[in-house]
């Protein structure tokens, strides 16, 4: 924890630049020892964002730009005969046309798994594919070269549903989307896991009661406001420079050079603020190399953004997951075993995928303890866009089948379901059944807030027929102990230059997309070094100048950029505190920096500015700067193939409770309310924290009651073909949809996490939607397997159930809370 | 293709301009002009990341045809500051978190500062009737409607 705090009485008179609005006073930390840490600080983004001056990739505009568009295949599945772009060529304005032949080299965003082309070769596997790219003057020059471009298709037959992938041979009739990788394998399954853990069948057997069910999950997509879009140049030294609305530049980095046969020495890519992704911009995508490409062949810089529609179609969002799950539980409601069976549709490419097969399996494995698990896990191609990973990659599918296993388990035994979620909790300091180690864990104080706060024990089953209460919990890591790639180098690191004034820059590889990592290492470089956050310079993504993060996904960048962070900051700090002791002949660890000065602790009176005292730090030391860098713990996974996959140094824990009026004559389901309350660890910033939690129930609301990304199929018209490729068909909820949410922060202070804290951002989300479906089930009866959880799907549950049934209260209600059989509560407390 | 002289007033300085008659009122906004705090989001006219006021009104303008512009008075979000600094409503974005990945904010804004121009003590309900047009992937609205808040009670305070 941070020792900088608690420097005694402010001096009244501090210099005027320190006392500017967000200077903290000395000693203002409450107890803490934080300054700035865990309270409400402004984001260093805030003004430029609220001023219209922060410039996206498409606020870009270069002398001589081209503007590139990319031609797209019409067909599911077909091959490509011919292309002929002499037409398009022709055109007045047109400078290049390029195709699949110009980057033969295929990528992939899993180093196992690369099957995909910028541009396609021989094959397209999707409506919207692409298969070439033009460069032109301007937008509508590049959109008219597009239709004189002549490819010639071989159709080919297609496959949309992962049943009929499944029983594909290879034949004429029914080809794989992509060929085995090795001979005699069916070339659509393109990642199978089963693993078991304990004895799942004698558990089973033995077990006082088992429920079963089976759950569909319909994909959605992230659907981030800002498009994507991204700009190359190649300059007269041979060096090649992308800028990109990229969640990952240090993967854009390595794949623009290995696609294009250039040095990554050449290659420079930058991330503007980006507008939104959620998973969605966590890979390279066609326009990134195209741009690339055709600014290499013109010699003139060149600019490609999507339209919303290709929005729709690059997807990589949240797989459609069919799931059945067996849980066994004894009378106390105790978890005997667990078994699920998942088959995700992929889409026609890998993505994230072997990741994701994994991750459905392997995240359901707390925060309850199982003494039996076993999963059997499947994701197939299919002739549509390719899934991948969105908000809670792979875990959000099963967690909503499991939680409402949970909730049938509950129904069954006349338990309050809080009550059997606390019965099962598996403590802190604690490995799962499938060996993750799990540190600190507030789940339990997570229950008793949503309990508390939305009235559970006088309402649950309680209500009036057709509104109903439903509880859920569920967890998240805070980044993987495994990188993408496999090396042993950091995943996260941090450069501080201090300059004479007293400014700190911090040059940060780490991706802002709304998150506010950039405002989390401000204040933690302000926390450690005593400036004013005013005097905190971030300059982030920008792989020239800053050290490499591995990206924002997973949740890890808080985890491990804070640690990369404190760990730089205090480097300087530690020589900062030994030149002012010099100079006060004092021991270094009397000196604190703080609110803009250097205090004697002893005797705050006795004080210098903060840049007086880097300057007497610079002048003994030399010019000031610092690396700070964090690594996963690497001997911590489970021992058997794929037991790294899951493994995170920290994991999030969240508990949610939704209230819902349903109108069983229509089917129409309105969430009045959610309660939420995360386990963060700690909040650095709670207003960060608080905002991350409320965008990740809209979310999951959105996805239970409105979303659905589907297709069309041969007998709706066109097989493949984007039900709704736009805003207005693809619902997504305004501010009148969205339901009232109230966050409750729980703090468990984790014991490696930067201050203690964890992830923040996709944790929440998860059980929003099984707290909705229980929900539903309160309010009428009525089981919802299938999302989402629209006015038609509920018409048809309630009436296939043959209406609305009031349902009796528990036979067995909670404890009060401090009277359950907590095992090894976290000393965690709600804020 | 026929092209037409138009001439527009944003945020208080007149333009010039021979346009397309298939011009976006956006495209003009932010090639022509290089106001790129007037976003594109979907091409559609449902998100409203493009919003700005013509005489007032918030209108989203890649769903207006710049020769529809004509001779009108525009604003748009980098109108908003003056002299003074920000407006109490860019403030309360700031102060309440109103804004995450920041791409919606410009079209809140304009949103925001039409509904507290007719209605400078609005209800939670009629704050989000108001925006209900403009979507935000990132807050789940609850800080956008505390920035509007924030901003009528500022401006309250001035009575």
């Amino acid at each position: 924890m941070s020792d900088s705090g608690g420097g005694g009485q402010a001096p009244a008179d501090l210099p005027l630049w320190a006392e500017t609005r967000d200077a903290p006073e000395p000693d203002s930390g409450g107890g803490s020892g934080f300054r700035l840490i865990g309270k409400p600080q402004r984001k260093v983004d805030g003004l430029a964002k609220a001023t219209g001056k922060a410039a996206y990739t498409d606020d870009i505009s270069l002398p001589g730009m081209l503007h590139g568009k990319i031609l797209r295949s019409p067909h599911p599945h077909a091959r490509i005969l011919s292309i002929d772009a002499s037409r398009a060529l022709a055109l007045e304005g047109v400078h290049a046309v390029i195709t699949g032949r110009d980057m033969p080299v295929r990528y992939g965003i899993i180093p196992w798994t690369p099957d995909e082309y910028p541009l396609c070769v021989e094959r397209v596997r999707y409506i919207g594919d692409g298969v070439a790219a033009v460069a032109a003057v301007d937008e509508d020059t590049a959109i008219r070269a597009l239709s004189r471009i002549r490819v010639d298709y071989q159709e080919l037959p297609a496959c949309l549903d992962p049943e009929e992938a499944l029983a594909a041979d290879g034949s004429e009739e029914r080809p794989f989307i992509h060929e085995p990788r090795r001979e005699g394998r069916n070339g659509n399954v393109t990642k199978r896991v089963e693993l078991s853990f304990g004895k799942v069948d004698g558990r089973m057997a033995g077990a006082e009661v088992v429920v079963e069910g089976e759950y569909f999950f319909e994909g959605t997509t992230h659907t981030p406001i800002e498009p994507h879009c991204a700009i190359g140049r190649y300059d007269e030294n041979g060096r090649l420079t992308v800028w990109s609305a990229t969640q990952v530049p240090h993967y854009l980095h390595r794949e623009l050079a290995s696609v294009l046969g250039l040095d990554p020495a050449t290659i420079r890519v930058v991330q503007p603020p980006v507008g939104g992704a959620f998973g969605g911009k966590s890979e390279p995508f066609d326009l990134e190399f195209c741009v690339a490409r055709l600014a290499m062949v013109t010699g003139r810089p060149v600019k490609i953004l999507y339209t919303r529609e290709e929005v729709f179609y690059a997807h990589r969002g949240r797989h459609p997951f069919h799931m059945k799950y067996r849980t066994g539980a004894d009378d106390e409601g105790r978890l005997q075993a667990v078994d699920a069976e998942v088959v995700l549709d992929g889409g026609a490419y890998a993505s994230f995928g072997l990741v994701t097969t994994y991750y459905a399996g392997q995240l359901l494995t707390a925060p309850y303890a199982m003494p039996a698990y076993r999963f059997d896990s499947t994701r197939v191609y299919t002739n549509k866009p390719a899934c991948g990973p969105k908000r809670g990659h792979g875990s959000v599918q099963p967690r909503f089948a499991f939680e409402v296993q949970l909730d049938k388990l509950a129904e069954r035994l006349g338990m309050d379901p809080i009550e059997l979620r606390r019965v099962n909790f598996m403590g802190s300091d604690t490995r799962t059944v499938n060996e993750l180690r799990v540190t600190s864990n507030g789940f339990l104080e997570c229950l008793d807030a949503v309990e508390k706060a939305s009235g559970w024990r006088e309402r649950f089953r309680r209500l009036p027929r057709g509104r109903g209460l439903g509880v859920a919990g569920s967890c998240y890591i805070s980044g993987t102990n495994y990188p993408v790639y496999p090396n042993e180098m950091p995943q996260s690191a941090i450069q501080l230059q201090v300059d004479r004034s007293g400014r700190v820059a911090v040059l940060s590889g780490a991706s802002e997309i709304g998150q506010g990592c950039d405002s989390m290492v401000a204040y933690i470089t302000a926390e450690e070094l005593g400036v004013p956050l005013e005097y905190v310079r971030v300059l982030a993504g920008d792989t020239d100048f800053t050290p490499v993060d591995l990206g924002a996904y997973s949740s890890r960048i808080t985890f491990m950029l804070g640690n990369a962070c404190i760990d730089a900051a205090r480097k300087l700090r530690r020589k900062v505190q030994e030149a002012v002791a010099g100079d006060w002949e004092c021991r270094p660890g009397e000196v604190q920096l703080a609110g803009g000065w250097a205090y004697y602790a002893p005797d705050t009176e006795r004080r210098m500015p903060i840049a007086q005292a880097f300057n007497l730090a610079e002048a003994r030391f030399g010019t000031l700067g610092a690396t700070g860098w964090y690594n996963t713990p690497r001997d911590n996974h489970g021992d058997y193939r794929g037991g790294t996959i899951g493994a995170s140094p920290a994991y999030s824990f969240t508990a949610h409770v939704a209230e819902v009026e349903v109108d069983v004559e229509t089917g129409v389901v309105d969430v009045a309310r959610i309660w939420v309350a995360h386990d963060c660890g700690r909040a650095l910033n709670p207003v960060l924290v608080e905002g991350q939690m409320e965008g990740s129930v809209y979310m999951g609301f959105a996805e239970a009651l409105m979303e659905e990304h589907i297709f069309k199929t041969a007998s709706q018209g066109r097989a493949g073909l984007h039900n709704a490729p736009s805003l207005l068909d693809y619902r997504i909820p305004t501010s009148l949809d969205t339901p009232e949410i109230e966050s409750l922060i729980v703090e468990s202070i984790d014991p490696e996490g930067p201050y203690g804290a964890k992830e923040a951002g996709e944790g929440p989300l998860h059980s929003s939607i099984p707290a909705i479906a229980n929900a539903i089930y309160d309010a009428t009866g009525v089981r919802m397997d299938r999302l989402p959880f629209s006015p038609p799907n509920v018409w048809k549950a309630i009436r296939d159930a043959g209406g609305p049934r009031s349902l009796k209260p528990p036979r067995r209600r909670a404890a009060a809370p401090g009277e359950s059989a907590h095992a090894g509560a976290a000393t965690a407390g709600v804020g | 293709m026929a092209t037409h002289q138009i001439t527009v007033t944003v945020n208080g300085a007149a333009h010039a301009a021979t346009v397309d008659s298939r011009l976006l009122l956006v495209h003009l906004i932010r090639d022509d002009l290089a106001l790129t705090g007037t976003h594109i989001g979907c091409d559609t006219t449902h998100c409203g990341a493009c919003t700005v006021l013509m005489d007032g009104v918030p209108v989203k303008s890649c769903t207006v045809l710049a020769v529809q512009a004509d001779g009108a008075e525009l604003g748009t979000v980098e109108g908003l500051a003056g002299a003074d600094g920000m407006t109490p409503l860019q403030e309360g974005f700031q102060e309440e978190h109103g804004l995450q990945c920041g791409f919606c904010t410009p079209g809140m804004l304009m949103t925001g500062t039409a509904l507290l121009e007719s209605n400078p003590n609005p209800s939670e309900a009629e704050i989000r009737e108001a925006i209900s047009g403009n979507l935000c992937r990132c807050t789940g609205y609850v800080n956008i409607v505390k920035a509007v808040e924030y901003a009528a009670g500022k401006m309250g305070e001035g009575d």
